[in-house]
């Protein structure tokens, strides 16, 4: 995973690289492994809930501990796997993909990464300290004042930690894509990862800061005597379901735009075509991410907003349904009239298109308020969201992964375990979660511990525990590919699908500075245009020069170790105020040294980069 | 060429957008501070949802003082007005006149914050209106808190940059640190208006 | 509006047969097979969405398979570059507008229902043309079970409602601690049951008698899962009994054998704070007025003495995780645990069951009787209640309970 001179260097040198890093591709893999882990994590929980509803009556957990298995496997999936792994591949293409030496804010991406791992960690650590949040990833109230165990306080609190990390994120990529495109990069030529990318920064923009108020008033009420959630003290418990779903159903195009992202530059480098309807394409992103701030009350259509707003919901949701399905059209023309290689990256997006249009189909049905009644926490709802989640941003992150992993690492992953990933995966899926729709229109409610005998569930819900074993094979088969891979360590060539966009036209991986000199770029899919008018090289849009880079830092890790601290200190108060003072004093302490201490970066010599060759991918 | 950013003096006209380390500063914030508007509007929400939900405790009309709130109002926009001077001076490349001008912005700061902190003190010990008195109490404590928590870091960020530069003077590479703690002092200032309107002023009448 | 959707009836027709074919659930509980008003209108919309969403994935699918069929790499062609098609206008616009029209064709009866189904204020009128009585019920969710009371008719009971078959039961709703969500699938759509300030009002109605499954929807704690509860749908005639006979019992009845009077006096000692018998506001624990004929014992449980013995002795803990009963201060031996449940088994004050929904008796009733001359003013209340602020309403309420 980091260069044959790194790893001379040893295991202590490689680890403090890496904590002290601010490159994007760095990052980027610090995300990614990151993001696994928690996937993993998020898996076997999964397994765990698959297993309990295997039969039924069953009591292989204890009810207790199966609300705290759903609440963080529902939360470790999309705080803490989802959005990383999204972050991994941002960061380890957006860059190249505009011709830019870096992200506008190197040392604020590497806090948002500390951040990110610390507040998972701070999740993750309820489980050994009395129990983990049991309250869903919703963390309705006032069941999660009612709750007892510090599990609720760990999950405001780390959440509230990576949330952070997450706007800062935002703000970096949104500000990199503004300022930092090469000579030639209109916004009209960025690739669409980088455009879908860009929408979803500007989602989680404005989106997660509903979420920063809403753990902020929990964390009030259950530590600090706060009465937003307490009806005997005048508060209101719906507020609280308001302001999540304001953050949280802009959080789901925050997941799925990326992904479409990836599809779309994976079905037209291996249908060799263009993209068709490129246009349309970026004005459907824009409007799916501005119509999903105006859709949030349809995850409360049976709270009793009455039939005026449900409707009004209703129909809004319904036309998020136009511009998602001018996507999945222009994908299957991009397809028509092209050269379709069946490479692993294209087959996921093959399996993506069905998957995806079911659980669009779904999300319909759903939309329609008065059906939701039927609908509405049912295992219909879970079966919905599975399908567009793990069909579009699982599948997208995945093939994203496997298409971008010569990018990222210079290896190529086994294109056979691959294949063999995706078919165990896929299959697995849908018989896991397809039956689940009928689940719940034969009267499963979602979040159901035990299922009663004799209600004719039993059949379903056994093929869907079947079907989970089959997504956990797949998935540690594409683990194990991984790691043969990264033994062999095979190098390839900058270019190895003959794709068409910039970052394939600097090496693999690519060097600390990205581009030796900065590119011109003279059209949509850059380096294609090259391929076909040019000698299929990028030209120049510089003399070679000074490149000015920014130093390394472990002020983000400190930063973000002083709050994981102070989060103790603020839940369990007391004696323990010291620890939110000390982990305060760390933080700030930090920030003001980062304030104060200049840090103006260096540069790399043009001497030091003749020494290196051309720079072009070869 | 790096270190040509901390030479003072000389500079070009708009110093704190030069240097592309500047204008992504620049940008950066603006859409930090987009974030921040969302922020604010959820807790507006929340406090207006919950304005009327006293329960036991006294209502705004009771306990609001209007002549102190209005003076810390015309406090910090006055404070809104020292700090566009001071850029004015970044601009014309005064750095003497700046740093005055932000040391004024500062103690206007500090005015502000201690009469926000006798208010909160008067409330809780004339009327016994605590965070947990009421929602009404949490919701207003939590917004206006919210909004005086933010004026003291910038109050902490503006003293830091003061002193850290105080002897080097402006360059390309403090420019843009100054301008855009200029920047968020007018956003805590925009959002006091609204608070000054919609807690205050709609608390009294109505 | 209504014409054009019978068009759909046809094909609605079709769908519904090959599901009940391919046995979707059971008819007490499932969706798929609506034995209400409500249940049957929404699965109208279900399907007139499944078939609108179908076709559309036919389209897709039919694009999809001739594309990658036609368009794969053939041998031999592996540098062929095909044509770099920018877009059609064309067709971009064909694919946005049909949409747009299918999902109009979805909203229109959408919204439609969603007013329909919001609609408490309007009384339903016989066939001869008079307005017929509302009958409301309030509706407590507690975790984990299920109280009801019937307004104006002095009847209360606990896990079990009754209800009389094709007419329209209103429920006012509102919950004790958490969230919950009441549903019964085969009845009715869901709709939340939230604390103190929103109260939520719904209707149910039943065209066929029977035992019905009910569900809370909504996360509510560790028993979530077991907070079932059921909706008996009997003939008018017979719930006007059921009425009566409920309306009878005060709790201080004695009953014939001596273990069950030992258990009466057991009873009174240890349960009564939180379990009353016959009507009375006390909602700690279940009411328990009709407990013999419970179908179901907490809801879930067969109601055998073994069952209930365990109940009690371990007051529910590890039967439903996280009941409040295990609070409770009592201390019982077995013997004194079998007078109880003894005692608790001649609580049936009714002949109408759950066995009186599967007997095929079928009495009519306009239920007139159970409303006599107040009638008036308790339609004037209820709609007084409804202008009255939400907040406060409720407050008096549970200030009223607290005292009494």
């Amino acid at each position: 995973m980091s260069t044959t001179a790194e790893n001379k260097a040893g295991f202590g040198s490689v680890l403090w690289d890496y904590l002290t890093t601010v490159d994007h591709k760095k990052i980027a893999i610090l995300y990614l492994i990151g993001g696994l882990f928690f996937f993993i994590l998020g898996g076997l929980q999964a397994m765990l809930i698959r297993i309990q509803l295997i039969a039924p009556d069953n009591e292989f957990i204890s009810a207790q501990f199966y609300n705290e298995v759903l609440t963080m496997h529902g939360t470790t999936m999309i705080f803490l796997a989802a959005m990383p792994l999204i972050f991994a591949l941002m960061n380890a293409v957006l860059p190249l993909q505009i011709g830019a030496r870096d992200v506008a804010f190197p040392f604020i991406n590497s806090l948002g990464f500390w951040l990110f791992f610390f507040g998972g960690i701070f999740l993750n650590v309820s489980w050994f300290a009395g129990g983990a949040p049991d309250v869903g990833w919703t963390a309705y109230a006032p069941l999660s004042l009612f709750s007892e165990s510090h599990g609720v306080d760990y999950y405001a609190i780390g959440l509230q930690i990576a949330g952070f990390g997450t706007l800062m994120g935002g703000i970096n990529f949104i500000v990199t894509v503004v300022n930092m495109r090469a000579p030639g990069m209109t916004y009209m030529r960025m690739p669409l990862f980088t455009w879908t990318s860009f929408i979803a920064s500007v989602l989680i923009l404005f989106a997660f800061p509903a979420l920063t108020v809403g753990l902020f008033l929990l964390t009030f009420d259950r530590l600090f005597g706060g009465n937003f959630f307490d009806p005997e003290m005048g508060g209101n418990v719906i507020i609280w379901e308001h302001l999540f779903w304001i953050f949280g159903h802009p959080e789901v195009y925050i997941l799925i735009l990326p992904a479409f992202g990836v599809f779309s530059e994976i079905i037209p480098t291996f249908s060799k075509k263009r993209l068709f309807g490129y246009s349309s394409m970026v004005f459907a992103t824009i409007l799916i991410a501005f119509l999903g701030f105006m859709v949030w009350a349809h995850h409360m259509f049976t709270v009793g907003l009455g039939p005026i707003a449900n409707s009004i919901f209703a129909v809004a949701t319904m036309a998020i349904a136009v511009p998602t399905g001018i996507k999945i059209f222009n994908w299957l023309f991009t397809m028509w009239g092209g050269n379709i290689r069946l490479t692993s990256p294209m087959v996921i997006a093959l399996g993506f298109v069905p998957t995806f249009t079911i659980g669009g189909m779904t999300g319909v049905m759903l939309a329609s308020a008065a059906a939701d009644f039927q609908y509405h926490d049912t295992y219909f709802v879970v079966a919905h969201f599975h399908y567009v989640i793990v069909g579009g941003t699982v599948l997208g992150i995945f093939a994203g992964i496997i298409y971008w992993w010569p990018k990222m690492f210079g290896t190529m992953l086994n294109e056979k375990l691959n294949h063999w990933f995706f078919w165990l995966f896929f299959i697995g899926f849908h018989l896991t979660f397809f039956f689940q729709h009928f689940l719940g229109l034969m009267g499963m409610p979602r979040r159901y511990w035990k299922f009663l005998p004799d209600q004719g569930l039993d059949l379903f819900n056994l093929i869907s525990t079947i079907g989970a074993f089959g997504m956990a094979i797949g998935t540690i088969i594409f683990l194990v590919n991984v790691v043969m891979t990264q033994m062999k360590g095979e190098k390839v060539s900058g270019d190895p699908w003959d794709a068409r966009t910039l970052e394939w036209a600097i090496p693999s991986p690519p060097p600390f500075y990205n581009f030796k000199q900065e590119p011109l770029v003279r059209g949509l899919d850059a380096l294609w245009v090259e391929k076909m008018q040019g000698n299929g090289k990028i030209q120049p849009a510089e003399p070679l020069g000074d490149i000015h880079m920014p130093n390394r830092t472990f002020v983000p890790f400190v930063i973000s170790l002083g709050l994981f601290i102070a989060g103790f200190g603020v839940m369990y108060q007391g004696a323990m105020w010291i620890l939110a003072g000390i982990g305060f004093a760390t933080t700030f302490g930090a920030m003001l040294y980062r304030s104060l201490k200049d840090d103006i970066g260096y540069h790399v010599h043009k001497e030091e980069l003749e020494e290196e060759g051309d720079g072009s991918n070869g | 060429m790096a270190e040509d950013v901390l030479k003072s003096g000389n500079l070009p006209e708009n110093p704190e957008r030069a240097t592309l380390e500047g204008r992504n500063k620049f940008m950066g914030f603006w859409f930090f501070l987009g974030g921040e508007v969302v922020l604010f509007a959820s807790l507006f929400g929340t406090y207006l949802a919950l304005r009327n939900s006293t329960v036991d405790g006294p209502t705004g009309q009771e306990i609001f003082g209007l002549g102190l709130v209005f003076l810390m109002t015309v406090i910090l926009l006055t404070s809104s007005l020292t700090s566009v001077y001071a850029m004015y001076h970044m601009k014309n490349n005064d750095f003497k006149k700046m740093q005055l001008w932000l040391g004024i912005t500062v103690l206007l700061g500090f005015a502000f914050l201690g009469l926000e902190i006798y208010e909160f003190v008067h409330y809780v010990n004339d009327y016994g209106f605590g965070f947990s008195t009421s929602a009404f109490s949490t919701a207003f404590y939590t917004l206006v808190g919210f909004h005086g928590a933010h004026v003291a870091f910038g109050l902490l960020w503006i003293i830091s940059l003061m002193i850290r530069n105080r002897k080097r003077g402006l360059n390309l590479y403090n420019a843009p640190k100054f301008y855009i703690a200029s920047l968020y002092w007018h956003f805590i200032d925009v959002v006091w208006v609204f608070i000054f309107t919609v807690v205050y002023l709609m608390g009294k009448v109505g | 509006m209504k014409g054009w959707m019978t068009r759909f009836k046809a094909v609605m027709a079709l769908t519904v047969m090959a599901l009940i074919l391919s046995g979707c659930g059971e008819p007490f509980l499932s969706t798929l097979q609506p034995r209400g008003e409500g249940a049957a209108m929404l699965l109208e919309l279900i399907i007139l969405s499944t078939v609108i969403m179908l076709f559309v994935f036919v389209v897709v699918m039919a694009i999809y398979i001739y594309v990658i069929i036609k368009f794969r790499q053939k041998k031999g062609q592996e540098d062929f570059i095909p044509k770099q098609t920018e877009g059609s206008h064309a067709l971009e616009t064909l694919w946005t507008v049909i949409p747009i029209i299918l999902l109009l064709i979805l909203a229109v009866p959408t919204v439609q229902y969603t007013f329909a189904f919001a609609d408490v204020n309007t009384p339903e009128v016989s066939e001869e043309g008079e307005e017929l009585d509302q009958i409301w019920i309030d509706v407590t969710g507690k975790q984990y079970w299920w109280h009801f009371e019937y307004e104006g008719l002095d009847v209360t009971t606990s896990q079990e409602i009754y209800i009389p078959t094709d007419r329209r039961v209103y429920l006012s709703m509102i919950s004790d601690d958490v969230i919950h969500s009441f549903w019964v699938p085969s009845i009715q759509g869901k709709m939340d049951v939230n604390p103190t300030g929103n109260r939520n009002e719904m209707w149910l109605q039943a065209d066929e008698e029977g035992v019905y499954w009910g569900k809370c929807a909504e996360l509510c704690g560790p028993s979530h899962s077991l907070m079932d509860f059921k909706v008996i749908a009997v003939s008018p005639g017979e719930f006007e009994e059921w009425v009566e006979d409920m309306q009878g019992v005060t709790g201080e009845e004695e009953p014939e054998t001596a273990t069950a009077q030992a258990g009466q006096e057991i009873y009174e000692e240890n349960c009564l704070s939180c379990h009353a018998v016959g009507s009375s506001p006390n909602k700690v624990g279940p009411n328990l007025t009709n407990f013999a004929d419970r179908d179901k014992l907490a809801g879930v449980f067969d109601m055998t003495e073994e069952n209930l013995f365990e109940w009690i002795d371990t007051k529910g803990e590890e039967m439903k995780p996280g009941n409040l009963m295990v609070d409770a201060p009592y201390d019982l031996n077995e013997e004194e645990i079998n007078q109880v449940i003894e005692y608790l088994m001649t609580l049936s004050p009714s002949d109408v069951t759950p066995e009186s929904a599967d007997n095929g008796v079928y009495i009519d009733s306009d239920l007139s009787d159970l409303f006599p001359e107040e009638e008036e003013d308790a339609d004037e209340e209820s709609e007084e209640d409804d202008e009255v602020d939400e907040d406060e309403e409720t407050d008096e309420e549970t200030d009223e309970n607290d005292e009494e």
